[in-house]
């Protein structure tokens, strides 16, 4: 298969999760997003890996070091949703700009 | 640069007792609300320690352990090296004994006299603040380290006269007396300008010996002299500027004794003394020294007689005291003076501490609020009886000897060479002998004879305060046989610096002491005749004196002179116009404008930061993106 059709797929999911954040209220789902842009970047590690890896699965084992990083940003960002939710009844990250004086 | 002098014993560690007084300082300021004793134990174990190291290290001074001198460079520009340091000698260990003395005394003597007063542990901070201070400036090996102690005793100063700020003729005096002495303080920093202009040294000892051999133009030295004796003419209280001491008498007794009597008030005479051959070197710098001395000791002890607050008496007693022991410096009689400083330090703390006594017994300052306290109050009679003798100058106490070697030191300069000025000094050295005894018995005639006047119920200080009274009692006693011809071991520790002691003057023999005893017994006769009594009656309304009176009862216009012609005009006509448009428009407006355009870049800036997470991230991408397609191009 052409390198291309993995790259567009990533590309196409990587820019959704670009809308994702910025857009979204919703601040799980922003989370949700940021994870999607990962995978778009994971998608092209295991891709470049398996079509051009002369240097036998780096890039699989690099994609596994991003799932390991993502399970464990998503452990505190969901930690620091939660705390905000007991705070302040709304998880709206429109309504979250109390950190600008 | 560190150069050592031989080893002097403990010499080398006098450093150690300011520094313990500054470590109690910060001891006491920070720690001491949370002490079970409010602080004072901490002031009082420095001062303590302080007067042991010190009267260990004079007594290896007079044991033949040499002087310590050394340096080190503090800050340096090029051709400008200002050194810290330390000068360890007789005329500094004497000055170590007489502060931390006091200072223990008034410490002690608080415990009891300030008990029940605000700000108690502030109070004993100060103090020893104010202690290490006045013992940064004696060890001063250069004139800007002294300039720095000098102006922290000011500021003590300060603080302790303004101690009871609640009112506010006590702030306006603490006020009067910082103001009034900065005024002098500038004469003292442009004199160390000039004299370093004249001699590229602010080095104390250099300087001298540049002064001395002749290394410094006459007029540089002259103008550098004056200068400098414009800050003693403040910081010693000498005519015209004199007025702040008395109102200084708004701050607490021990702050009185300690300050305005025994040492911060003498820091002028050192300052003389250390500069000694500056002034001498210079022409007319000494008899300007003793023609003001002259003037001060005259018209303060006639001020003193017409007092009726009794700290005020003491306070113009202090005054002309200094007169004289500026006026001995005038005369070229070094050892006496410094020996004067050191006896008048004992008895007039002594006086003043049993002033505090009087008034926290009697709860008032006036002299006709007191009378008939010998039998209430022995122990602060006795006491004070022996400083006001000391004071009078009478037979064997310490200011007998001192004063007594004063006029036969002016007496025997103005018999040899520099006649006219030290006739003068003489002159009005004998009269205000006499003046001296005469306020004194006025003083403990109308306190402590007669019919009670006052409305308290009396009784004796406590412990914490007559103890003391009677420690300084017995120093009174015994300072003056340090001076005496026979003993004599004063002027073989202080003489002028380079010179071999000089003999006891020709006139010393029995003829002079038994002369100012005679005068002193005068008025001390006059005195208990007109006060005690009543045989004649001092009236002057009416006669032919009456303006005099007046004119000494208003203290001699001088705060009337000052109040209207320069205060103010400061305050209103002249400073109107350039002071409110310097203030208004540069000052404020440099202040203002900067604060202004702060303002202007910040709000400007705030828009970006909105808070808002997801406006940040799209900034964030936006620059990526441009920055991506920058590199990739």
């Amino acid at each position: 298969m052409p390198v291309a059709y993995f790259l567009v797929l990533s590309s196409l999911i990587f820019s959704l999760g670009v809308y994702g954040v910025l857009v979204r209220r919703n601040a799980v789902l922003v989370l949700l997003s940021i994870e999607l842009m990962l995978n778009a970047v994971n998608l092209n590690f295991v891709a470049f890996s398996a079509l051009f890896g002369a240097h036998g699965a780096a890039g699989q084992v690099f994609a596994l070091f991003v799932i390991a990083v993502a399970a464990a940003e998503v452990g505190i960002g969901l930690a620091i949703v939660i705390l905000i939710f007991r705070n302040r009844s709304s998880v709206d990250v429109d309504e979250l700009s109390f950190l600008k004086w | 640069m560190l150069g050592i002098a031989g080893a002097g014993g403990i010499g080398p560690f006098m450093w150690l007792v300011p520094g313990l007084a500054f470590a109690s300082f910060f001891v006491v300021l920070f720690g001491g609300r949370r002490m079970p004793d409010r602080g004072h134990w901490t002031g009082i174990v420095a001062a303590g320690a302080g007067l042991l190291l010190s009267l260990w290290g004079f007594a290896g001074l007079a044991t033949g352990a040499e002087a310590v001198h050394r340096s080190w460079t503090w800050f340096q520009f090029p051709g400008i090296s200002v050194g810290f340091g330390m000068t360890y000698d007789f005329l500094a260990g004497i000055m170590f004994i007489v502060v931390t003395t006091v200072s223990l005394m008034a410490q002690i003597y608080s415990t009891a006299y300030m008990r029940d007063e605000p700000r108690y542990t502030w109070f004993y901070a100060a103090l020893s603040l104010f202690t290490g201070s006045m013992l940064l400036l004696v060890l001063a090996d250069n004139l800007v380290q002294l300039f720095l102690g000098w102006e922290l005793v000011g500021l003590c100063s300060y603080f302790l006269i303004g101690h009871f700020w609640e009112s506010s003729e006590n702030s306006s005096a603490a006020i009067k007396a910082f103001i009034t002495t900065r005024i002098g303080d500038v004469g003292l920093l442009f004199g160390t300008f000039v004299l370093f202009i004249g001699a590229h040294t602010f080095d104390i000892a250099a300087l001298n010996r540049a002064a001395a051999a002749g290394h410094i133009g006459q007029g540089v030295l002259t103008a550098g002299a004056l200068l400098l004796f414009l800050g003693a003419i403040g910081k010693s209280a000498q005519f015209p500027l004199h007025v702040w001491l008395p109102d200084a008498m708004a701050g607490p007794s021990p702050v009185s004794a300690l300050i305005h009597a025994a040492t911060m008030v003498v820091a002028g005479v050192y300052l003389v003394a250390r500069m000694f051959l500056v002034f001498r070197a210079a022409h007319a710098a000494l008899d300007v020294v003793s023609i003001i001395a002259a003037i001060t000791m005259l018209i303060a002890a006639a001020a003193a007689l017409v007092q009726d607050d009794i700290k005020r008496v003491l306070a113009y007693s202090t005054v002309s005291q200094i007169g004289y022991m500026m006026a001995a410096m005038g005369v070229g009689a070094y050892s006496a003076s410094i020996f004067h400083l050191f006896t008048h330090a004992f008895f007039k703390a002594l006086l003043f501490l049993g002033a505090g006594s009087l008034i926290h017994a009697t709860g008032s300052n006036y002299m006709s609020d007191m009378g008939g306290l010998r039998t209430r109050m022995p122990h602060t009679f006795w006491t004070f009886l022996v400083g006001a003798a000391a004071l009078a100058g009478i037979f064997p106490l310490a200011g007998f000897f001192s004063k007594d070697e004063i006029v036969g030191e002016a007496l025997r300069a103005a018999s040899s060479g520099r006649q006219i000025t030290a006739w003068i000094v003489f002159a009005s050295a004998v009269v205000s002998a006499l003046l001296t005894a005469l306020y004194v018995t006025k003083l403990c005639v109308r306190v402590f004879y007669g019919e009670y006047r006052g409305s308290t119920i009396l009784h004796e200080s406590p412990r914490g305060m007559t103890g003391p009274l009677w420690a300084l009692t017995a120093a009174t006693l015994g300072a003056g046989f340090l001076g005496l011809p026979v003993v004599g071991v004063f002027r073989h520790w202080i003489n002028i610096p380079g010179e071999a002691a000089p003999g006891f003057s020709t006139l010393y023999n029995l003829v002079l002491p038994l002369g100012s005893l005679v005068v002193a017994l005068a008025g001390v006769w006059v005195g208990w005749q007109v006060w005690a009594r009543g045989r004649f009656v001092l009236e002057v309304k009416g006669t032919k004196l009456a303006p005099l009176y007046t004119f000494v009862a208003h203290k001699y216009y001088l705060d009337d002179l000052y109040l209207n012609v320069i205060v103010r005009p400061i305050q209103y006509e002249a400073a109107r116009g350039a002071y409110s448009w310097l203030d208004r428009r540069v000052i404020d407006g440099l202040v203002e404008g900067s604060a202004h355009i702060t303002g202007r870049v910040g709000g400007a800036l705030r828009i970006l930061q909105s808070g808002h997470l997801q406006r940040y991230l799209a900034l964030l991408f936006a620059v990526l993106v441009v920055v991506a397609g920058v590199v990739m191009n």
